[in-house]
Order: structure tokens, then sequence, then C-alpha cells
């Protein structure tokens, strides 16, 4: 699990230094490139864990050195972005970004990011009860349970959180969560999703108006954690 | 095309009425024509009517008539004198139009230039006080590293800390009126849960209320707008954040929503000192801001608010309330729904 290698794609030296500290005081192994077909060949010839990759590069465009990637890597790929462009993130993640984190980030946030990606990738999540604080959901009996009581819910909230349950950490956009919960002619039908998110908040955050679980993602989706 | 149908008309005319106001009327109502276009056209189409209305003259009106001849020696004075009348009436027109113009352009060049000069005084103090604190935290940190106890080392990152949010946010604000002065801000409307969008602006403003309150009651039911959420979060944001900013401490910000069918009203009020009554017309220009305001900022927020708001195709109105305090009303025109509850499914 330590010594993980991590590879940098971003041409901002001193993003690429505050990168390298952070990542190798908790233990990664760090390489770097400048630019998208540095990026391109290292991945290549490490196989790195994990991939930081700024989406706005001097040779080509994030967004294309996604997709060059995603033809024959798999691992997680984590965007970095200036740009807030809601847009921009949602057709990165659309292409096979992992997660993504606007500049400026909080190295905690990051670091967080990182280890929840890693998480994923590395142990087949075939887990039948994940445990999150105090829920439990067993995805076998579908029952859920918060500090050992179960909570009621109705089919869909439960086919919410277990999707939630099963992606933890990682944002979920606003299409595939309709997608995958209400079927392919939801996608657009975000009122539903306000809807559950609202009532699964009631019952699973100790305080709804201030979610500590289920965090709303500006414009692009919601996070589980 | 118009100058030469204006001069059509009045060979027309003059045509017709020839009998009754001579060949020496027909060349002042052609002077006058001429005067006219000078003062509605561009140089170049005016010097043409000038043109065509002497030659016009000459063939139609001067005998003998429908030749380009001209046989008597007045007549000859008369057309030249006719020519040059109308070409320097045509320059000197031109060029007094073109003077004022030039005034108004430099008028409204002071003016930019005005502006530019507050926006640069308000943003060089806004962004270097952040700066200042981020380089002199780190040089206190790193020249007086043994001499440092740890509770003021904790307290310098504390600050650079703050120092970094607060640039981002200042940044955040100018990129948001650059957008806005470019006239591309184009609302992405979505369904959004107001309560939810409230919240989380409080919950961001948390940091800043040690010395305030917000209060906010959401309503049982569950409101859905049809918005853009972005937008909506801006407006509430610097709303917030100002009144947090320029309000005595232990104020109470409050915030009450209504729901109708085609609208929302956001109400954001404080029970501070209001605003003085002959200032509240001007605060949603640009850069305006009370002069004894001691807690800075550009005067960019409520403009900002005004703004993003008219994008979404409301309004906003500030009043001061009859109990203190200033009051500002959000409306925006948007679909709605309301949900009692979900157990229906």
């Amino acid at each position: 699990m330590s010594k993980a290698e991590i590879l940098i794609i971003d041409d901002e030296p001193q993003i690429r230094r505050l990168l390298q500290i952070n990542l190798e005081s908790n233990s990664y192994k760090v390489i770097q490139a400048t630019n998208g077909k540095e990026g391109i060949l290292l991945a290549a010839n490490h196989l790195p864990d994990l991939i930081l990759l700024d989406i706005g590069l001097p040779d080509k465009s994030g967004h294309e050195v996604l997709n060059e990637l995603r033809q024959w890597y798999n691992k997680p790929i984590l965007i970095l972005s200036v740009i807030s462009s809601e847009n921009d993130i949602i057709s990165a993640l659309d292409r096979g970004a992992t997660d993504y984190l606007t500049k400026p980030f909080r190295t905690g946030e990051l670091l967080a990011r990182i280890r929840a990606a890693l998480r994923r990738s590395q142990t087949e999540s075939n887990d039948v009860v994940i445990t999150l604080a105090n829920l439990e959901i067993d995805l076998v009996a579908r029952v859920v349970k918060q500090s050992g009581k179960i909570i009621k819910l109705t089919a869909t909230e439960y086919n919410l959180l277990a999707l939630f349950a099963k992606n933890e950490s990682k944002v979920l956009t606003h299409q595939y969560l309709l997608k995958e919960v209400w079927g392919y002619g939801y996608r657009n039908e975000t009122q539903y999703l306000r809807v559950f998110v609202a009532s699964l908040r009631k019952k699973i955050e100790e305080n709804p108006n201030n979610p500590k679980h289920l965090i709303t993602e500006s414009g692009i989706g919601y996070r589980f954690q | 095309m118009v100058c030469s149908l204006l001069i059509t008309m009045t060979t027309l005319t003059s045509q017709l009425s020839i009998n009754y106001i001579g060949y020496q009327g027909a060349a002042l109502l052609y002077l006058l024509v001429v005067s006219i276009t000078a003062m509605l056209f561009d140089i170049w189409p005016v010097l043409l009517t000038a043109l065509a209305s002497a030659i016009l003259l000459n063939f139609f009106f001067i005998t003998p008539v429908y030749t380009f001849k001209i046989v008597s020696p007045e007549d000859i004075l008369m057309f030249f004198m006719y020519l040059i009348l109308a070409l320097v009436n045509t320059v000197l027109t031109y060029k007094i139009r073109d003077y004022n113009s030039k005034r108004r352009d430099e008028e409204e060049k002071t003016k930019a230039i005005n502006l530019y000069n507050i926006l640069l005084n308000s943003l060089s103090h806004e962004l270097r006080t952040p700066i200042a604190t981020i380089i002199g935290s780190i040089d206190t940190i790193q020249e007086q590293e043994i001499i440092l106890s740890k509770a003021h080392k904790k307290e310098l990152y504390n600050e650079i800390s703050t120092a970094g949010l607060r640039l981002n946010r200042q940044v955040d604000n100018l990129l948001n009126m650059s957008r806005l002065e470019a006239g591309i801000l184009k609302p992405s409307l979505d369904w959004f849960d107001i309560n939810e969008l409230i919240f989380k602006v409080i919950n961001q403003n948390q940091e800043f209320t040690q010395h305030h309150h917000i209060s906010f009651t959401p309503q049982q039911k569950l409101h859905l707008i049809w918005t853009d959420g972005g937008f909506l979060e801006t407006i509430l944001q610097n709303l917030i954040y100002n009144a947090l900013q320029h309000t005595p401490k232990n104020t109470t910000v409050l915030i009450d929503t209504d729901f109708k069918i085609d609208s929302l009203e956001i109400q954001v009020s404080d029970n501070g000192l209001g605003f003085p009554k002959e200032r509240i017309a001007s605060v949603f220009d640009k850069f305006y801001k009370l002069n004894n305001l001691a807690t800075g900022g550009t005067g960019l927020g409520l403009s900002i608010v005004k703004g993003f708001t008219e994008a979404l195709g409301g309004t906003v109105s500030l009043t001061n309330k009859k109990t203190g305090g200033a009051l500002f009303i959000i409306k925006i025109p948007s679909k709605t729904t309301s949900l009692n509850s979900l157990d229906n499914e």
C-alpha cells in the first residue's frame, strides 16, 4: 500500500514542487512531467499507480492526454484544474477521469482524494457490507444501519445510497446517478435527484442542513464520504 | 441611398413649383437639403450630394435647361457660388460634428480613467493587504524561526491561510465582474433545492460569524426552483458576506424565502445601522463604497449582485427597515415546484 508511485503532469513548477513535497512526505514515490507528451511517455514506461493531470497544459489539452491515457491506462487519474468550469470537469469525468480538484485546493483534501482513489483501485470492492462512520450498508440483505439501528429507506433511496456507498469518496455526476438509479430516459431529470438526496440526508445526516456524508459538488454532482 | 432619395425628391418638388419659386428658390432648396444631410451623414456621401445637387441644379433649372451649359455671367456666378456654399457648408458641419463627438469621447475617456483609478486604488489595497500579510508572515517565520513561540507561529500560519482565501475571493469577484462586463454571462438552468443552496452559502461563511449570527428557518416543504444555481450562490454569497463585513458586532443576518408558482423571492436583512438614505440609490453602482467604511472592500460585491440577478431576469432592491438595518430583496422569475412528502414513490 505504501510507496505507491504517482505521476504528476503539470507545467507549473511551483505546483509540481508543492505536490511533490506533500506526496513524498506521505511516502509516495513521485515522478514528474511538464507537458502532455512527456506525461504519456512516462506513464507508459513507469505504469504509475495514480496520475495527477493538470487540464491546462502547454502542448495539448489535458482532455486529449486523458483520452490517450484511457486507451490503455486503467488506474486512477485525478484532474487538477484552475478553471472551475463545470462543463470542463463533467466532460473530464465522462472521459474516464477518476476525480477532480480545482486549484487552489487544500492539501488535506488532495491527500484524502488520492488515498480514496488508490484504495478503490487496489482493493477489488467485493465487500458485501460497507461501513462509513456510523453507517453500515449491507448490500446483500439490502439493509442500512446507523449506529446499529436499522434505518427505513424506500427502494429508490436505498438504490441511491448503495450506489454512493460503492463509490465512496468519488464524485458522481448527476447524469450518471440518474442513469444508474432511474434509467437512461431519466438522465436529465435532476429534480428527482434533488428530492431523494434531500430525503436521504434527513435520514442519514446528523445535521441535514450541513451534510458531512452526502456532499454537493456544485454544478457537477454528489460525493459520498 | 437616403441622400440620393432626398436630392431626387428636391428635384421633383422644385420642378413642380419652378413657376412659383424660380431657379434661385430651387438653389436655396437644394442648399437646405445639403445642410440637412450634412448634419445626419458622414462626409463622403454628403460631398457627393453637394456635387450632385450642383449638377442637377445646372441641368434642370439654370437656363438653358436640360443642358449642362450655362450662358449668362450672372448664372455662372450663381452656379459657382452655389457649389462653393454647398461644399463649405458640408465641410464645416462635418468639422463641428467631428469636434463634438471627439469631445464626447474624451469626456467618456476621462470618466473611464476616473473609474479605473478608483478600481486600481481599491484593488491595490484589497490585493496588497493579503499579499503583505503572506510575505510578512513568511519572513517572520523564516528569520525569527528560533525565538518564535509555537503559538505565535500557529497564528502566523493562520494569517497566511486567511490571506490566501481572501486573495482567492477577490480574484473570484474580479472574474465575475469581467464576465458581467463582457456580457458573456449566460445562465445554465437546472432544478435546485433552494434550502440546500442557502445553507451551503451559510456554511461557507461560518468562519466570518464569530461576532455575527445568521438566521434562516427553512420552510417545511421541499422547494425546487429552475435556475442557475451558481449565479444564485454568487448573489447570496455576496449579500451575506457584505452584511457580515459591514455591520456592527452581534448583528443578526436574517434570510427569508417566499415562493410563488412563477417566481422566487429571497430577503436578506440585518438589524445593523442600515444605509444612509441619500446613498441607497447608488449602492449597486460599480466600485461604489461608503466613504467611512473601515472594513475595506472593492465596492464590487453589490454590483455583482445586481448584475447576476439581472442575468437571471430578476431584480434587486434595497430599503432600510423601520426597525433599523438594511433589507435586500431579490426577485427572480423561475419555475418552482413544492413537495410535501416523498412517501408516494
